[in-house]
């Protein structure tokens, strides 16, 4: 087990930036989750960890050690790749061992170590089957019983899940996050989607174009996203950015949106906007903080009326969309009180749980 | 709706599946048609060898009787002249030694230079793959007369070590290319996931490549395997005498004396000579067509 450290690494192919000077710090035993767009850089820089892509500039330090220059098999980590990548001539055992015959363990260390990772992943009685008599959960259990038995320093992930059906998808997340309790093995996961990289990470990283947009705790991403990619990013439905103006009037700062509808600034968040007044800026605000009236504590200013376009029942809560200065915007509301497509709809906005980000630069404010 | 729509509505449906079954038929009983005269045309020149090489001398040379069939009774004395009194046994042991070592050759040289072409991506390793593929379509009929003087040069003119080193010119070009193909469909996160557990080039070609591609390998073998127990035009160049001749030019040579033909131990040499590559595509048919349909090897 080892720290992972990044230091300005790039990465060109050509003439090609594809990862800008990144720098990012993963202490120990932590599971830190890569996340964004494809072609954002992420899938690139776990292979630079892994050693399988040489870097253009910068270094990488595994438990200290630069690794700048060593090939994969002097690294010290094991990989799980999205279509498995299991030997298919060998068996289970014999996949789950390649490794440690290659280093020249002992035999029964061998057989310790492989049943042991098999009773970890719950595959013992498959030791003896051919990756294509195994089911796609199967196959990933395997080639992670493979980057365990190793023991290494680091597990690489890139994209494991990608190739599964949605339910086996939440099922195996659940058996990762289970595994990483138990070996404890700093992990560095790649992944595109959102939901995973939420529901498994300690830290998770934002990519975006090559660099590194916000690394931060999945809650702390959720509620102060720094950039305006990173808020529409997490969250799904995404965000709804509106472009609005900021308006003083006696009781205090609003956002404007339209002629018809603006809503007031919280007073506790005013003072960090005062700056803004009668400036141009986008307002952010997430479906499930746009909701039918149903707090008693509410604030009526921030209510307003609007008529649905589409209406998408989702069993415990229905999405509700709806134009405003033609800019699509999504609600969740309770299923009970939803109008009908071309009616009306009163609808109130947790304005305690608004962004506002500056249209040039792409900064939350 | 009326109850005629829906009384109509099954008959609808059985004449569509009754259509569909007639369709089938059709095409059933169309290949069933061009398969079989396709079989017949394949199938006479071997027929004719059979009954001419079963027939005695004195039968074949009868203008009279029916060729294509044996009236006089069968008789295996072509085999036993043949085998007995020709030097027919020296040409099949000279055969068998050329073919041996020339797929061994072959085998060795292919694996490493598809591996390397296919897999090491390197600077004009693309416009060598192709390279080698055009020295394939080079025919050994133009290629003979600047490779008898290299044969010549080296003193292996009339020897059949010679064949050992020419035929190889034909055999790796092809036999590289197809195994270039089948390695590039092996997907590339099996050698990464190799490199990662440890291995090296050498030990990823042989414990992971060699194993996974075997049915590509096994393809290219049979392909090095017929050019070099068939080739004619080298060996009708490079070789004269008979103790150093091979099955195909020899048993030619051997059995047309001027304008005189024993045809029916020529056919029995041809019936002998096509038993091996018989044998082999037999045993071995099943992974030469997994080669040629490559790609099956999703992890």
């Amino acid at each position: 087990m080892a720290e992972v450290l990044l230091r300005n690494v790039v990465k060109r192919f050509d003439d090609v930036e594809v990862v800008r000077k990144i720098s990012l710090d993963i202490p120990d035993n932590e599971f830190v989750v890569l996340v964004g767009p494809s072609g954002c850089g992420k899938s690139t820089t776990l292979r630079m960890i892994a050693g399988l892509e040489e870097i253009s500039a910068g270094d990488i330090f595994i438990g200290g050690e630069v690794v700048n220059d060593l090939p994969p098999k002097d690294r010290d980590i094991a990989m799980v790749f999205q279509n498995y990548a299991l030997y298919p001539h060998m068996s289970v055992f014999e996949n789950m061992s390649f490794g440690l015959k290659l280093r020249k363990f002992p035999k029964d260390e061998i057989k310790k170590r492989v049943d042991k990772a098999a009773r970890i992943l719950d595959i013992t009685e498959l030791l003896g089957r051919k990756p294509k008599a195994l089911s796609g959960g199967q196959r990933q259990r395997v080639a992670m019983g493979r980057a365990i038995v190793r023991n290494p320093k680091v597990f690489l992930f890139d994209e494991p899940l990608s190739n599964l059906d949605a339910k086996l998808r939440v099922q195996m997340r659940t058996e990762i996050k289970r595994v990483h309790q138990m070996v404890k093995t700093t992990t560095v996961y790649v992944t595109h989607d959102q939901v995973e990289a939420m529901t498994l990470a300690d830290r998770v990283v934002v990519m975006n174009g090559g660099v590194i947009e916000q690394i931060a705790t999945p809650q702390d991403l959720y509620h102060h996203p720094k950039t305006r990619f990173v808020a529409g990013f997490i969250g799904s439905p995404a965000m709804n950015f509106m472009r609005c103006r900021i308006e003083q009037n006696g009781v205090g700062q609003r956002v404007r949106i339209s002629d018809a509808i603006s809503l007031p600034i919280p007073a506790l968040q005013a003072p960090r906007f005062q700056s803004l007044t009668g400036k141009e800026v986008v307002f952010g605000l997430r479906p499930e903080h746009i909701t039918e009236p149903r707090r008693s504590d509410r604030d009526p200013n921030s209510e307003f009326a609007v008529t649905l376009d589409v209406v998408e029942p989702m069993g415990m809560e229905t999405m509700v969309y709806f134009t405003v200065e033609g800019q699509e915007i999504c609600a969740r509301v309770d299923p009970g009180s939803s109008s009908g497509p071309g009616e009306q709809m009163r609808l109130y906005a947790d304005m305690n749980q608004m962004h506002l980000i500056d249209p040039q630069t792409n900064a939350v404010l | 709706m009326s109850t005629a729509t829906i009384a109509a509505r099954p008959s609808l449906a059985l004449r569509a599946r009754a259509s569909l079954r007639r369709n089938r038929r059709w095409a059933l009983i169309t290949s069933y048609v061009f398969l079989i005269l396709f079989a017949i045309f394949f199938l006479i020149p071997p027929y004719y060898m059979v009954v001419t090489a079963l027939k005695s001398d004195a039968e074949v040379a009868h203008m009279a009787t029916n060729p294509w069939i044996i009236a006089d009774g069968i008789t295996f004395d072509q085999f036993r002249i043949l085998l007995t009194q020709t030097d027919f046994l020296i040409f099949f042991k000279n055969t068998i030694i050329v073919t041996v070592c020339v797929v061994a050759i072959t085998m060795v040289v292919s694996v490493f230079a598809a591996f390397s072409l296919g897999r090491m991506k390197f600077w004009g390793s693309g416009i060598l793959a192709t390279g080698i593929f055009l020295t394939y379509l080079v025919p050994d009929t133009l290629l003979f007369i600047p490779l008898f003087q290299i044969v010549k040069a080296i003193g292996l003119l009339n020897s059949y070590w010679g064949m050992v080193l020419v035929y190889p010119t034909l055999t790796v070009p092809f036999c590289t290319w197809i195994m270039i193909g089948y390695f590039q469909s092996i997907p590339k996160e099996l050698d990464e996931a190799a490199l990662i557990d440890g291995a090296g080039h050498l030990q990823m070609l042989t414990k992971i490549f060699i194993p996974v591609a075997l049915p590509g390998i096994i393809a290219a073998m049979i392909f090095a395997f017929t050019v070099s127990w068939a080739a004619f035009v080298y060996p009708m160049t490079f070789l004269y005498s008979s103790d150093q001749q091979v099955l195909t030019v020899g048993t030619v040579t051997s059995l047309i004396r001027g304008d005189v033909y024993k045809w029916g131990m020529l056919m029995a040499g041809a019936l002998v000579a096509a038993a091996p590559p018989l044998v082999i595509y037999a045993f071995l048919m099943d992974y030469y067509i997994a080669g040629l349909t490559a790609g099956a090897t999703k992890g």
